[in-house]
């Protein structure tokens, strides 16, 4: 019993760790007056150009007769998955905040061209490999589990803590530095008030475009990080079709469970990861599998429902997302 | 009249000088060549109708627009202004009439948005440094009370401190008096002197003559974006500066037609009201409206006025009192229950009580939509079948912009782009065609020029003269003194007495704003009661 | 001739709200941002080694090429269209209805219930209303949900309506694996609708078509002659003035809702009865989101969207022609019709404001 809830525990955590990615990127992007739907595009960017990195530097350094530096690889993977959610989050600030295009549309927008982005891509590199793209060993090596001196051996919390692959405390410092940021931080506190109300950030001498621009590439990166989770520890480094399909809008989803607050955000990303794996370790009798993948969804929609009801004036969203800001607007 | 530049000594020196000043949005012109001068150390007075530039054309000190045309010298150095953060650094700071403040953040946290500093935010240090700030110029304000939680006043102190904070010492305060009570605005005109002693030099925008003949050393008028002219306060009068502001000699009374028949129309008795926050919004509030007169309703904003006007309506949840509106009924007139009902169940029950809501184009009319479908909002269910009809509408819109002059390219027209008098016209004309019995109009003419304003002053006057109840929410006590026959006055939500205009001063009213006799409270509830 | 100079430095480029622009001009500002779409969608192609005119005639042709290729074209088109009205109605009272995905697959479930256990003792006509009803009824009330809540307490329908795409999609897979699991198959699938209970073809198509284009007239009409058109109207531009204007908010919301939703409902029951003959995860296959952009790009006009509707069906019917042509995958429709959406986005900017270049004098009638 014990021990199936530890797994079930490192399930959820290593589950969680790309909504966790996902929702960071979200809740950096809305702090900043921009709700971006295009979460799942700009993850299934990251999820195919992280692949693509480390594939085409495996095949690089192999045709050249050296052999792969898997930590190097995941470096380029990191690198390629963020540039790419960037250019996804570029486009989409590109139209709403020069272009003043409409935020809901054009997320949608990013969403079928970054899917339609990745599956292309998968599948047109995947034509040219022969059938499908997998990277090496030395790549997949380098995104299995640590194995970290002393802590590691610890007696069940070393196993519970401090064995997971290294993008799960990625995820995690940037939670934290992300808690400070808001928190502590001027840049942050500036952020804050162009998200709720720009026209005043404006006369305060906030640089509005440049703020929005830069919250929304950088969230729009870690998006892509997300999604390079998906492809290089979930599906194990290889390009399966649709991989990232519906974990964006559940890290969107996990952006109003958390209300907001990356520090919440890890523990809703651990309640969320658990519910997606929970039919592998949870059998109730008569219960099918299926209705267990309805769970993240359903618990969604009854937070919405709640926190709608009880509405709070400061665990809410920021108040400009959605409407786009023109300072000569009459 | 002054001439520019007289009896300018080597000693006086000009904080700002803006020279030909050029801005248009779109086809408007909303400066045209202005110029415009203020001294070190001086209390200038920019004054000029509603849309007369003036907020646009200090817009441009502080960086929020760019001139078309025109170049502003500060401290005699000629300057670009592209961002309100290059405006701080020449030490220009406006206070909006819109407060700019963030809700969720508090008052300190407010004050140094976006100013330069180490890479954390040492809160103790910023709350400590903002209290002493408030104390040198006497305000009294915690800086760890945020926003939200704050009443107008405190938010327009924090608006002034954040100003003061990144060291301006030139000010421009853009209509500060419009939200505050008489004695607010005394205390506030105290800082001012405080800050003019202080070497500041300070743009006041208004349009009350009265404040700036207490408060200014020199007015600079503008007329239709245009550029007017410059009079020494000490030199000058109401009657020259009214005549410079609207380009012709007026008189700016207001009439008061005596009727003398007066019906009861509508008896409102212990309305109580909740606001988001479960506190009273309105509390215990009775009064009786008579057809023939204007009943006039004072009080700071956020008083209760938005929720008295829309429990009314209809259009507001009650948690008790009652409403009773008299409808005539083959030549009786029985009372009417109608609180708690939504409007379309008023409407069906014979009421033609008519509203002009405060929110123009978010609540009284649809900004998007054409004067036909406009016109049609509050009786378009009147045909029968499933299709609109849109045909009557249309000959009443063409009628209401003939009679009431309204300047419009056509029905067609999305009434969002009409101009602020226009739009009211067009939502009081569809109210009036209705024949109401009872109308209730909340700031009929805030932000509209002077000519509009007695046209819609007139609008009332006329309908008072037909019989109807007129329920007018102001907030220049000047103007409801002069038009009202009687005058309530609410504070906190309560009404804190209903008094004879013609009998009582404006500071005695200005009391009554804020701070409600108990005693006095009683005895009005006991006047109703029957 | 001398030249005013501007003395003061103006920021380089600057930009200002327009009067409106001409129709002429601003669909002439459409026009080149889809050519200039095109041009880059030509341009990735180029870049995948291809030539970008072959691969746009192969689509063209692929599409309308053949009366095959053309009723297959039309298949698509059909659900497109409706859900892009059904749409149209909840975004006309700027109510984000994100949901028509899963809209669409509860009215296919409901359909097949009838369809699947029904078919052999009732005749057709019974059969297919029934059909028809129920899965407008359940899509329906499957949109209805969020419209209840949003009602009543202001739920975010954006992030509500989709979060139930995915519940539906879940259950769709539950009834593959198990209640309905056609008998005797080793694979989690549904059985096929007996031929007898099919939707009749006219011209080779199911008569969805037909409906589709009166649905395009009668949904014209309803938004622009109707008093509840009128309604979803004033609701769409401010709740407020709705209330004000003694409309009940509520009542808009729901009903207007209802009808979103059950016309996507009735793509389910077409897509099930008249194209898939069984229900897989895939029956909505994305439709709820791309009729989102093509109710958009069409301004929620139905007329409009008739015309978006047929062309991007048309790219991805095309984009199967290209795949087995040129070898190039299929998913390339979405990158297109996201790299047009992109532009087309993008140009409604130009349409509404002005750029000014510095020194540069406005002169604007």
């Amino acid at each position: 019993m014990l021990s199936t809830l530890n797994s079930l525990f490192i399930a959820a955590v290593l589950a969680g760790t790309p909504l966790l990615l996902g929702a960071l990127g979200e809740i950096l992007t809305e702090k900043s007056g921009n709700l971006n739907l295009g979460v799942e595009g700009m993850m299934f960017m990251g999820a195919i150009t992280g692949l693509a990195g480390s594939y085409y530097y495996e095949q690089g350094v192999m045709a050249s007769g050296g052999s792969p530096n898997g930590v190097l690889s995941a470096m380029i993977a990191l690198i390629c998955s963020f540039l790419a959610g960037t250019l996804g989050a570029l486009i989409y600030s590109f139209l709403t905040i020069t272009l003043r295009a409409n935020q809901n549309v054009t997320g949608l927008t990013l969403t079928i061209f970054g899917t339609g982005f990745g599956n292309f891509f998968g599948e047109y590199i995947g034509q040219k490999a022969g059938g499908y793209v997998a990277v090496g060993d030395a790549t997949k090596a380098a995104f299995t589990n640590l194995k970290i001196p002393v802590l590691s051996e610890i007696p069940v919390l070393g196993k519970l803590l401090f064995q997971y692959n290294w993008l799960v405390y990625f995820a995690i410092i940037l939670a934290v530095a992300m808690t400070w940021f808001f928190n502590k931080s001027r840049v942050g506190l500036n952020l804050r008030a162009v998200g709720e109300s720009p026209a005043t950030a404006d006369a305060a001498g906030i640089d509005i475009t440049r703020y929005k621009y830069i919250a929304t590439v950088i969230g729009g990166g870690i998006c892509g990080i997300g999604g390079m989770y998906m492809s290089m520890v979930t599906t194990k480094g290889v390009w399966v079709h649709g991989c990232v399909s519906g974990y964006g809008w559940l890290a969107v989803a996990l952006v109003i469970f958390a209300t907001w607050s990356p520090a919440r955000g890890m523990l809703v990303a651990l309640v969320f990861g658990g519910l997606t794996i929970m039919r592998m370790y949870v059998n109730i009798p008569g219960l099918p599998a299926q209705i267990y993948d309805m769970l993240p969804y359903v618990a969604t929609i009854l937070v919405l429902i709640i926190t709608s009801m009880r509405e709070s004036k400061e665990h809410a969203q920021p108040k400009s997302c959605g409407i786009n800001y023109f300072r000569e607007e009459r | 009249m002054a001439k520019e530049g007289e009896d300018l000594g080597e000693t006086e020196k000009l904080a700002i000088k803006m020279n030909k000043i050029t801005k248009t949005f779109g086809k408007v012109v909303a400066n045209k060549d202005v110029n415009l001068e203020l001294r070190e150390g001086e209390i200038l007075a920019l004054l000029g109708e509603n849309g007369s530039g003036k907020t646009t054309l200090m817009n441009m000190l502080s960086g929020i627009y760019f001139p078309d045309h025109g170049e502003i010298y500060v401290h005699g150095k000629e300057v670009t202004i592209r961002s309100p953060k290059y405006a701080f650094s020449l030490g220009i700071g406006m206070i909006h009439q819109h407060f700019k403040l963030v809700d969720v953040l508090t008052a300190a946290e407010n004050i140094i948005l976006g100013l330069d500093g180490k890479v954390t935010v040492n809160r103790k240090e910023v709350n400590k440094k903002v209290s002493e700030l408030a104390q040198k110029y006497g305000f009294d304000l915690d800086p760890t009370k945020k926003i939200y939680n704050m009443a107008v006043s405190e938010k327009q102190t924090v608006e002034i401190l954040k100003v003061l904070y990144r060291g301006a010492d030139i000010l421009i305060l853009d209509e500060p008096t419009a939200v505050l009570t008489p004695q607010e605005t005394d205390k506030l005109f105290n800082v001012l002197r405080n800050m003019k002693e202080d070497g500041k030099s300070i743009i006041i925008i208004t349009h009350k003559l009265n404040e700036v003949m207490a408060i200014s050393d020199r007015v600079a008028i503008l007329r239709k974006g245009e550029y007017i002219g410059v009079v020494n306060t000490p030199e000058t009068d109401q009657a020259q500066l009214t005549e410079m502001m609207v380009g012709r000699p007026i008189s700016l009374k207001i009439d008061r037609p005596e009727v003398e028949e007066k019906e009861e129309r509508l008896q409102v008795i212990g309305l109580t009201c909740l606001n988001g926050e479960g506190v009273k919004a309105l509390d215990n509030v009775s009064f009786t409206a008579y057809g023939g007169e204007i009943l006039g309703v004072a009080g700071i904003a956020g008083s209760g006025q938005k929720e008295l006007c829309e429990a009314i309506a209809g259009l507001y949840p009650s948690i008790g009192g009652s409403v009773l509106y008299s409808v005539e009924h083959e030549g009786t007139y029985i009372k009417e229950r109608i609180l708690g009902l939504k409007p379309d169940e008023i409407s069906r029950k014979g009421i033609a009580m008519a509203y002009v809501p405060e929110d123009r184009l978010g609540m009284g009319l649809v900004a998007g939509m054409d004067m036909t479908d406009n016109v049609m909002l509050r009786s378009y269910k009147e045909n029968k079948g499933i299709f609109v009809d849109r045909k009557a509408p249309k000959a009443l819109s063409e009628k209401l912009i003939e009679e009431l002059e309204i300047v419009t390219p056509g029905v067609g027209t999305p009434v969002g782009r009409l101009s602020g008098g226009n739009v009211q016209k067009v939502l009081l004309g569809r109210e009036i065609a209705c024949s109401p019995s009872v109308l209730i109009v909340a700031y009929p003419v805030r932000g509209l020029d002077i000519n509009s304003s007695y046209r819609i002053y007139d609008l009332l006057n006329e309908q008072k003269k037909k019989g109807v109840a007129v329920i007018f929410i102001g907030e220049d006590l000047d103007v409801l003194m002069e038009i009202s026959d009687r005058l309530m006055v609410l504070c906190g939500g309560k009404v804190s007495g209903i008094v004879d205009p013609k009998e009582v001063t404006k500071e005695e009213i200005g009391l009554m704003m804020i701070h409600v006799d108990n005693q006095a409270a009683d005895d009005v509830s006991g006047e109703v009661d029957v | 001739m001398s030249v005013q100079k501007v003395k003061v430095k103006e920021p380089l480029l600057r930009m200002a709200k327009r009067d409106t622009m001409s129709n002429q001009k601003s669909w002439t500002v459409r026009g080149i941002a889809f050519l200039l779409s095109l041009i880059t969608g030509g341009l990735v192609i180029l870049a995948l080694g291809h030539n970008p005119i072959a691969v746009y005639k192969s689509m063209v042709v692929g599409a309308w090429g053949s009366p095959t290729v053309i009723r297959e074209t039309v298949k698509i088109a059909v659900p497109l269209l409706i859900t892009a009205i059904g749409i149209s109605f909840a975004f006309k009272m700027k109510f984000w209805n994100i949901g028509g995905e899963g809209q669409i697959i509860v009215g296919a479930v409901a359909a097949g219930y009838f369809g699947l256990f029904t078919a052999h003792i009732l005749p057709k006509l019974p059969l297919v209303i029934l059909m028809l009803l129920a899965g407008m009824l359940a899509g329906g009330l499957y949109g209805l949900l969020p419209a209840l809540c949003k009602a009543k307490w202001g739920t975010n329908e954006t992030l509500f309506t989709l979060m139930l795409n995915y519940i539906a999609l879940a259950f769709v897979k539950y009834l593959m694996n198990g209640p309905w699991k056609a008998p005797g198959s080793s694979f989690p699938k549904i059985a096929m609708l007996a031929p007898g209970a099919r939707l009749t073809k006219v011209f080779g198509v199911h008569w969805g078509w037909i409906l589709a284009l009166v649905l395009v007239v009668v949904s014209s009409v309803y938004l622009s002659k109707t008093k509840q058109g009128y309604e979803i109207a004033v609701v769409g531009e401010s709740n407020n003035t709705a209330r004000y204007a003694g409309i009940n908010v509520s009542k808009v919301f729901i009903r207007t809702m209802f009808i979103s939703g059950a016309l996507c409902g009735l793509v389910g029951m077409l897509q099930f009865s008249g194209a898939d003959y069984t229900i897989t995860e895939g029956i909505a296959g994305g439709v709820g989101f791309t009729a989102i952009t093509v109710a958009w790009l069409a301004k929620m006009n139905p007329y409009g969207m008739l015309v978006v509707s047929v062309f991007i069906a048309m790219l991805e019917r095309g984009s199967n022609a290209i795949q087995t042509q040129f070898k190039i995958p299929a998913s390339a429709s979405e990158l297109l019709i996201g790299i047009i959406l992109f532009f087309m986005l993008g140009c409604e900017f130009f349409i509404s404001y002005r750029l000014i270049v510095r020194g540069k004098e406005e002169t604007h009638a």
